[in-house]
Order: C-alpha cells, then structure tokens, then sequence
C-alpha cells in the first residue's frame, strides 16, 4: 500500500478565494488605490457632467442674451470673461456650451455603439457571409477619412444638429463594429461559448449571458475613448462652421468667433486668451476622459496606455 | 537528505539560501523560498516539482537571471567561484552564451522568426569573440549531426517556422552548444512533444551532455523522463526543497512523503469490462474541415454501454475530431453516428433537446470551458434549468448534491472559476455535465493539463461516478499510463485512421501493430536505463 | 511566381477595388440633394428655365450610371467640372474649373505635409523607441504624460497657442501662412513654419505612442528573453534581432498618422488661411459647391488608400514567413 503525503481533499486543495465584498466597497477600494491622474480626470468629469446639467441655474445670463456691450474686457460690469462680438456674456456662454457639446457628444456616441456595436457582436457569431458582407462594408466606409466625408455629407445634407448626430454616428460606429468584432471573435471561440451551443442554447440568450459579460470592460474604455474623439470632431466641425450652428453656444463655434482676438496679444493679454477659454474646456474634457480610461485599462487586463 | 558530499574542487555551481520573489497582483510574493543547489562539472541534476513550484526560476535564477517581474532578493550564487549576485549585468552577458547557456520549453517561441537558424546558432559564439564566422559554422553543421538532424548541412540555411518542432528544439540544443559551455539549463524542453518525437530529442540532448561533459540542470515535471536524463534528482513543491538524492536511490525508496506519492502515480488500474449493447456507433466516417483534406478516414468506432472506451493518438491523429462529429459540430461527408441504435442528426441544430441532453462533453482546458463571469452555482444551475426545467429550492439542491457528487460542498456555490485550482474547475465541469443526467460523457484530455496527484483524483472521481451512474465515458487522451488506467476497450489513431481498437488486455499484449509498437515503446518508463535500452533495440532493429 | 509578389498584387489589386466603391460613394452621394437643390445654388431668384437648364447641364436628368462613367471618365483625365461658385440666378457663368481652383492648392498641401513629416517622423521614433526602452523610468512617464496631453487637445487650440505666444507675443513666425506661389524656397518656409509645427506636434504624439506601444509588445517576445540569455548585448538586441521584426509595425504607424495628417491638415490650413485643398474644401462646403467638394474628397481618400496600402506592403514585404515560404 502506498501511504499518501496527506490525505488528499479536493476542496482543501490552494485556491485564491477573495472576500465577498459589496459592488460599494469594491469601488471604494479602487478609488483609493488609483494614481493621481485618474482622481483628477473622475473629478474634473463630475465638474463637467454638474455644469452640464445645472446649466441654467449655474448661468449669470441667458445663452443668447446680446443686450451687452461688445468686447468687454475681462471682468468689466458683472462679466468674468467679458463679451464676445455680438455683446453675449462669454461665461454664461461658455456653461451652456457645455450642455449643448457635451450633450451632442454623448447622444452621437451611444448611437455609434448602438450600430456598431450590435452589427460587430451580429458579426462575430456569424462568422461568415453575413460576417463578410459587413467587414466589406465597413472597410470601405473607413477608406474615406471621417472628417473629410462628414465634410462631405453635411455639405449634402445640411449642416444643423440632427445630421450631424446621425452622419457623426454612423462614421464612428465604424470603430466601434471593429473593435467589438475582434473582441467578440475572442469570446466566441471560447470553449464555454461552444459548451452553451451544445446545450441547444439560443443564440439570443448566449449573446447576452455568455459573450456580452465578457466583452464589457474594452468595450467600456473604448466608450469613452469614442466619445472624445466625436467630442473633438464635433468641436472641429463647429470650428469650421459645419458643425453646430449660432446661436447655440458651442464651444468649438466660439473659438471660431472670438480667433481674431489673439492678433491684440500685445495689447490686450487676457483679451486675446478669451478664445483659448473654449478650447481649453474641450481639451480639459478629453485629457480628463484619456486619464480615466487609461487607468481603467491598466486596473481590468493589465494593459497599459496602449494606442 | 543529504546528498553524498562533492569534492570540493569538482565544483562548478553552488547556490545557497536562494530566495527570489515575484511580482503579480501588485505585490512581490516568495516564489522560492531558500534552497540550496550545488552541481559538479559534467554532472545533470534533475529538477523535478509540479507547476507552481518554482523550477524554471530557479533554472534562469542559477544563471544570475531574474526574468521581468521577479528579482533575486536573498542568498548566494557561486559559478565557478565567481560570486553572480554581486556582478553587474554587462559582466554576466560575459558568462551567458559561453559559459552558461539556456534551452527553453519553446523551441519555436524563442528562435527569432526573422533570422536563419545557422545564424542564430552562431551567434553567441561569434559575439564573445570565440570563433571565427567560418569555424563557427562549419562546427554547427557538426552539432547538427550530432543532434541527428535531417540534412545537416543545408537546415541551418533555413528559417524557424519552415522545420519542425522537434527539429527546433534540438536545434536550440545545438546553439546551446556552440560555445561548450559549462552549464546548460533545460527547461522543459520536450514538454510540448509528442511521444514519439520526445524519444530523438532525449536522445540527442544526453548524447551532447555526454560528449563535451557539460554539467546541466534538467528541470521537468515528467518523473520518467528525469529518471532518464539525470544523475541527481531534487523534488521541489511551492519554493521548498522536499528531498534531493542519487537518482537510482531515489527511484528505488524515495524518503519523503511528498516524493512517494508522486513515484505512485496510476495506482488505479480498472478491471476490463465489456457489453454487447453498444450505445454508440460511428460508422465508415468520412470528415474534413471545410475543403481541406481528410481528417478522418473510413473511422469505425463503438462503444459499449457502461464502459469506458479510450480514444488513444498523438497530435494531428483525428481524436478530438471524432468527438467533435459525435456531439454535431463537425459535419461527416460520408458515413453515420449511431446513438442507441438510432441514427443521429449530424448537425447540433437538428438534433432535439432530449438528444443533445445525453451526449455531454467536458474540455481540456477547464479555463475557457467555463465563463469567467458566472458562479459555480450559475455554471452548474444552467443544465438544471435548461435541461429539467428546476427552479427555486430544488434548483438549489440539486446544486449542492451535484456539489457533494464531486467531493466539493456547499461553500464553492458562489465561488467564481479565477477562484478556484486546476483541479477543482475541472471538478466543476464534470459536475455540469452531470447535471444534465446524461448517458454518454466525453472527456476530452481532461486530465492533461493538470498535475499528477491531481490527476489521480479526477479519475477516481470518474471511476466511481461511472460505478454509481452507470454512465459510459469515452476518454480521449494521449498519455498511455492513463489508458492502462480507466479503460476498458482501446481505440488508437494514426493521421485520421483508426489503426486497431480492442479490449484493453489486448491492446497492451504482443503482437502489436507497427505503429502501436512505436507508440508503446515510446513512453518513458521509471528505469533509468528505458532510454539505452531502447535506442539499442531500435537501432538492431534498423 | 514568388508568394510574396502575388500577395503584394492582391493587396494592389485590393486597393484599386476599394478606391472604385469609394469613387462611387462620392458620386452616389450626390443622388441624395434634396429637390430644390438647383435653386438653393442658383437663389431663390432664379427662373424656372435657369433652374432646368441647371439641371440638365448637370446632367441630373440621365440615368446614374451614365453619369457616373461620365464624371469617372473626367476625373481620369483631369476635368472635374466647373465649380458652383460662380455661377447665380441670372444664368450667367464665370465659374472656373474646379482643376484650376485645385492645382496650386494641391502643391501647397503637399508641401505642408512633406514639411511636418520631415520634422515629425525622425523626432517621434527615436522619442517612442527610447521611451520603451526606458520603460517606466521619468523620462518614459515624462513622454508618456506629455503626449497623453497632446493628443487629447484640439488641433486648433494648439494652433492658437503656438499663434499666441510664438507670433503674438515674441513675433517669431507670421501668424497667417499665406503662401504665394511666387514665394521663394525660404520665404515659404517661413510661411509654412508654424502650421508645419502645430500638425507636426499632434502627429508626434500619436505616433510617439503607437511605437512605444509596438516596440514594447516586441520586446516581450520570447526570443528577446533567449537572446539575452545568450549574452547578446543590448543595441544588438536591438539592432538584430528586435529591429528586423519591427518594420512591419513601425511603418504602419507611420502611414497610419500619415493618413491622419489627411484630416488634421483640413483644421490647420482654416486657422492658418493657408491656401491648401483643405481649406478648399471647407469654403466648397459652406457654399455647397458639389463640384469642388467631391473632387477634394476623392483627392483625399486616394491619398488616405494610398498610404494604407503602402503600410500594408511594407508589413507583407517584411514578412520572413512570406519571404521564406516552407
């Protein structure tokens, strides 16, 4: 007989088994252990997501209010940034910017991954004709630089805000199919994905239980890389004056109107930054959102600032 | 547990106290936790323990290499008498590729795909400044020989991914060579080869060992195969030293507990059983992938009811193939699947419910087998509910009898798979397959990525579920200890075809077809003379 | 016939289909102006006879595919029709060609993209090799940080900072690039200088990261590990056995940012008025001048196909699996 090194338990076998904490304290714990870019970027967004919000409470005038004087200097009579041409108040502008871009952001960067994102996961199952055709298709549509044939279709359709929802949508939800079909394929081809097939399994229910849990945390870090990126581009629209148009405040729209004011830097200082202010909120945004999804990639795959 | 004490100027390596450290999870853990190594010139040292316990880093670690994400915290290491840990990283480069050199597990991983092997081979011996490029390949093609490569002259002149894997792994042998070095460290190197290929590759490497009297440090999970190569074996668990001695002594009474019980492996040897009643069928089977070529040819196979029926073969042999025609996911282009008698649809989406509910599978690799966001109860819950339609409290107690079934309790309902051992996820793969109550089971390799003890109680495990259920298994594996163990009727493959398939007392009894002999003879036994004995009978034979 | 050639064919091959479907696009996309286009263009004063004349010269009453072959046709050689701009309700047509309207243009676009890649491919390789092989130390998070920063800002604030300090405040460059083609070498480039550096800094930044990122997945291949095991030193590590590996990625990055040069270029020239495609086209599409409008956007999706595919080549090209087939 041969006498065991102990009595071999299955259960007692080396497992590491974490402590059951609440959703709550996970997150908490997280907090405290991330580095400081990332507090920053959480911080400056919940500032953002706050004035966007509570626009109009937070506005010492209204977005469109011209009874002003023109050009006011920083700080003149009630007006912390002064007056841009037509004798708007450029703070009160400048906060309701924030709801008009950012809200126009947002809305274009869920319909993107509405589209992309389900035609990608349609894609991944397939995994043939249906999976060819679509690849195809969006190979094609990414042939032709975004901002050169949204360019393009506004000059078609019309610049006002609808189009540009839907034409930014669409040209984006070309990333998001991508990235959602590779990410998907690597699921797919799992052997738990072929077990839930063999069971007789829906292919409705093992898109939800068993490939979507698992495909979440890129396609999370990917939102909010995407929605900067139509942030940028709907800011550069705006800019060359085929993206939102006056007098909704935007802030790429801003910077349009007050550029002419950097030509007086020698003379007016303050007044020739004015036109900066628009812009640094937009950069503010999205060095905020690219802090928090770099550490959001770092904490769930040990991926770190990669593309 | 001391090993016989060397004379001192026969030296060449001596580690004292080695504690290394790893960096995972966001903090350093010990992975070795103060050994002491020491190897005479010309002498092997085998280094055996189970994954996990810390082998290939003590291998890099007695070269003064510590990989990315480990870092050499505590002892000394003496080569030659030359302290490592206090010199810097320019002068071990020094030391690296001419008087240390490394063989790694693969071959095909760590040859540059963009350079020619000669070149590769070449190059630690050109860079420290001890041949010329001509002396260093004319004596290339020399090693090659020696290493009983095809073609010697002309494979140097070729790229890694145009020669094949075991021809990789001697090649690497050879470039660890070049420079005769005094140590040579290898690291699983026929771990990831088939049988029959391992029988060359060991071969060549004792026969390079031999020649030029290198010391080396074998380092294997595979206790036959150590037996083979060493002169001195150590047996490492979790960073600890268990027990180190002669190898013929350790062979013959091993002192620690821990090593006995990895010398007793396959301790089980079912009685063979047969019965007429045959639940499964597959007959005259034809099936390839989309247009390629054949993967199975004319496969005839049945399966008696309440049996266990081993599918035995080496890669590319057409094993997991057929498992994949039985349960629907490959369609066959000539021939047909019987299943009690009845002739099954051929693909999964033709097939009912209630005949896609007794045929299970459990895989390899319980990792991807199970998805890493469900629970153990979601895992196990699901072919309850699916299959029988239970919710609510009985749904939950089936889970738990399922649970006790597999030697697991109440505790690992909630559990996630990243929190539970290898053997543990393949426990729970079999309890799902359970639940769906089947009558047919196919275990796919499902014990070969685990360690051996572990092994054993999985297979236990399955012997007696087999006795209490009355379930039929078809086992398919390449490791023929474990045949010999659970099966009752063997099948063994070739390249698509089945070559003979019979009770198990037959198969394993003379005269044995020509590629069964080559399959048998191939597995390395607990002899530490199985090696010369057999490279002599092949070679009369020839 | 060698496998790579036929590989590089296929992708050619690959590349000429896609510009096709895309050509198409373009085109097809002018089937979709609302009905009273013609009079959007023309004013609202214009008669209905203007308005049908309109149409027909543009030949909106044949079939599309006639169409088609017939802008295709033209294109091929150089005619892409007369540009909206100068045409009005009375009838009366001084527009120009859109190929006039294009050729010096295209030259100064061209000279601005020659001049950023110069300045920006150099410095953004040797900064994303040297930051992954200092992996982790300050300069690495220094350039990590920095570019993190660029990239996430518009181009236009960039070029307004880089306005207003360097041509504002310290007077170093002229705030507007308006090149003119009488200019010589170094007054253009005196002109050029800052869009030059505001393009060349957003595409350092992505191309910095893009290579950090291949170079550092490169350096984790298990060969690296054996050759260090072999006691090969380290710049021969890098010269030899990573470098050789690193074509493929290194040139996709390369025209990956070349190509998103395309689009940022549009953005600069607008805040600079510099007298390039870009700026072309934004003006054709505030005044939807269709003409003008597809002839810029076809020049730019052949030049963005164009470098991808070049890319591709160079990945297949460098291929030792392709190169040295079994």
């Amino acid at each position: 007989m041969i006498e065991k090194f102990e009595t071999y338990s299955a259960k007692a076998e080396v497992s590491n088994v974490r402590k059951r904490r609440t959703r709550w304290e996970r997150i908490w714990l997280d907090l405290k252990k991330a580095p400081p870019t990332a507090i920053f970027g959480i911080v400056i967004i919940i500032l953002y997501a706050f004035t966007a919000i509570f626009a109009p409470l937070l506005a010492p005038y209204g977005e469109a209010d011209s009874q002003f004087q023109s050009y006011m200097r920083w700080g003149e009579d009630g007006h912390v940034f002064g007056t841009d041409q037509i004798g708007r108040d450029i703070l009160s502008r400048l906060i309701y910017g924030a709801r008009n871009t950012i809200g126009i952001a947002l809305i274009t960067t869920i319909l993107s991954f509405l589209i992309g994102g389900g035609l990608g996961l349609i894609a991944a199952i397939n995994r043939s004709i249906l999976d060819q055709l679509l690849s195809r298709g969006v190979d094609v549509l990414m042939a032709i630089p975004g901002l050169i044939f949204a360019l393009m279709l506004l000059s078609i359709f019309g610049a006002n805000v609808l189009n540009l929802i839907i034409i930014m949508a669409i040209l984006d939800s070309t990333r998001v199919f991508r990235l959602t079909r590779a990410v998907a394929l690597n699921v797919v081809v799992m052997d738990y994905v072929e077990a839930a097939h063999l069971r007789g399994e829906k292919i409705g229910w093992i898109m939800r239980r068993e490939i979507l849990p698992n495909i979440l945390p890129p396609l999370v870090a990917e939102f909010g890389l995407r929605f900067c990126f139509v942030f940028l581009s709907i800011a550069a629209l705006s800019f060359l004056g085929v993206g939102i148009q006056p007098p909704t405040s935007d802030w790429g729209t801003m910077v349009r109107e007050m550029a002419s004011l950097i030509q007086f830097a020698k003379y007016d200082l303050l007044g020739a930054m004015t036109p900066l202010l628009p812009a640094a909120c937009i950069a503010l945004l999205t060095i905020s959102v690219n802090f928090v999804v770099d550490w959001f990639l770092h904490k769930t795959s040990g991926i770190r600032d990669e593309k | 547990m001391k090993n016989n004490n060397p004379v001192k100027r026969d030296i060449l390596l001596e580690m004292k106290d080695i504690v290394i450290d790893g960096f995972s999870d966001d903090r350093w853990h010990p992975i070795i936790k103060g050994i002491d190594l020491t190897l005479c010139r010309g002498e092997v040292l085998g280094l055996i323990g189970e994954s996990g316990a810390g082998k290939s880093t003590l291998g890099k670690a007695a070269m003064g290499f510590a990989q990315p994400g480990c870092r050499l915290t505590g002892g000394t290491i003496l080569f030659d008498g030359m302290e490592l840990r206090a010199k810097s990283e320019k002068e071990k480069q020094k030391l690296w590729g001419s008087r240390m050199a490394y063989v790694a597990q693969s071959a095909a991983a760590s040859f540059n795909p963009a350079h020619r092997l000669i070149d590769q081979t070449t190059e630690s011996g050109i860079r420290h400044g001890l041949m010329s490029r001509k002396d260093a390949e004319s004596d290339a093609i020399e090693l090659y020989k020696a290493m009983r490569l095809p073609d010697p002259s002309n494979i140097g002149f070729r790229y890694p991914h145009q020669v094949s894997g075991g021809q990789l792994q001697r090649a690497m042998t050879a470039m660890a060579m070049t420079s005769r070095p005094d140590l040579i460290i290898f690291d699983e190197p026929t771990t990831a080869l088939d049988v029959t290929t391992q029988v060359e590759v060991l071969a060549a490497m004792r026969d390079a060992v031999e020649r030029f009297n290198t010391a080396a440090i074998y380092i294997t999970h595979d206790l036959a195969v150590v037996a083979q190569m060493s002169d001195r074996i150590k047996v490492l668990r979790f960073g600890e030293e268990m027990e180190e001695a002669e190898t013929n002594k350790m062979l013959k009474s091993p002192s620690h507990p821990y090593t006995k019980s990895l010398w007793s492996v396959r301790s089980i040897e079912k009685k063979a059983t047969s019965s007429d009643d045959k639940i499964l069928e597959i007959r005259n089977v034809d099936a390839a992938y989309g247009k390629g070529p054949k993967v199975l040819q004319n496969v005839n196979i049945s399966v008696p009811r309440g049996n266990t029926v081993a599918i035995v073969g080496e890669s590319g042999s057409g094993k997991s193939t057929a498992a994949r025609v039985i349960t629907g996911l490959l369609p066959v282009l000539k021939g047909k699947v019987l299943f009690n008698n009845e002739p099954l649809p051929l693909m999964v989406k033709e097939r009912s419910k209630e005949q896609l509910q007794r045929i299970q599978m459990i895989y390899q690799m319980a990792d991807t087998a199970m998805n890493p966001r469900h629970t153990v109860g979601e895992i196990i819950g699901r072919p309850l509910e699916f299959y029988l339609g239970l919710t609510g409290k009985a749904l939950e107690t089936r889970i738990i009898e399922l649970l006790e079934m597999i030697e697991l309790d109440e505790s690992f309902y909630d559990r996630l798979p990243s929190e539970l051992s290898g053997g543990q996820k393949q426990r729970i793969c079999i309890a799902r397959a359970l639940a769906a109550e089947p009558e047919l089971i196919i275990c796919d390799e499902v014990t070969s990525a685990l360690d051996q003890i572990v092994q054993e109680g999985i297979l236990k495990l399955l012997l007696k579920l087999q006795v209490e259920l009355g379930i039929t298994y078809i086992f398919i594996t390449h490791d023929i200890a474990t045949v010999k163990a659970i099966s009752d009727e063997v099948v063994v493959m070739l390249e698509g075809k089945v070559i003979e398939q019979d009770m198990k007392g037959n198969i394993f009894s003379p005269p044995y077809p020509e590629y069964t002999e080559l399959l048998l003879s191939s597995v390395p036994e607990m002899d530490p003379e199985w090696l010369t004995k057999l490279l002599k009978s092949r070679s009369l034979k020839s | 016939m060698h496998p790579v050639f036929l590989t590089v064919l296929q992708r050619v091959f690959l590349g000429f289909i896609t510009l096709i479907v895309v050509s198409i696009l373009i085109f097809g996309s002018i089937e979709m102006l609302p009905g009273d286009f013609g009079e959007a263009i023309l004013g609202q004063s214009a008669t209905k006879e203007t308005v049908a004349a309109f149409r027909r010269e543009l030949g909106l009453d044949q079939p599309a595919y006639i169409r088609y072959l017939n802008w295709i046709g033209n294109a091929l050689t150089g005619d892409f029709g007369n540009s909206f701009s100068g045409r009005n309700a009375s009838g009366i047509d001084r527009s120009r060609t859109v190929v006039d309207l294009l050729d010096q243009r295209l030259y100064n676009t061209l000279f601005l993209a020659a001049m950023t890649t110069l300045i920006a491919v150099p410095i953004a390789l040797f900064l994303g090799i040297t930051a992954a092989l200092y992996r982790d130390t300050i300069y690495d998070r220094l350039v990590n940080s920095v570019t993190l920063t660029t990239i996430a800002t518009p181009e236009f604030f960039v070029a307004y900072i880089l306005i207003l300090l360097f041509a504002s405040l310290w007077g170093f460059f002229p705030s507007l690039g308006n090149v003119d083609p009488r200019d010589t070498l170094d007054v253009r480039i005196y002109k050029t200088s800052l869009p030059a550096l505001t393009m060349a800094l957003v595409t350092i930044a992505h191309m910095l990261r893009m290579t950090r990122a291949a170079i550092i997945n490169l350096l984790a291949s298990p060969y690296i590990e054996q050759a260090r095991l072999k006691g090969v030193s380290s710049v021969q590590i890098i010269l030899w056995h990573a470098l050789p590996n690193a074509w493929a990625p290194i040139a996709t990055v390369i025209a990956f940012n070349l190509a998103y040069m395309v689009v940022g270029v549009v953005v600069v020239e607008v805040v600079f008025v510099y007298p390039g495609v870009g700026q072309l086209m934004v003006d054709a599409v505030r005044t939807r001048d269709i003409p003008v409008v597809q002839a810029c956007a076809l020049i730019f999706a052949a030049t963005y196909i164009l470098l991808n595919l070049i890319a591709d080549v160079i990945g297949i090209v460098t291929n030792p699996r392709l190169l040295h087939p079994r």
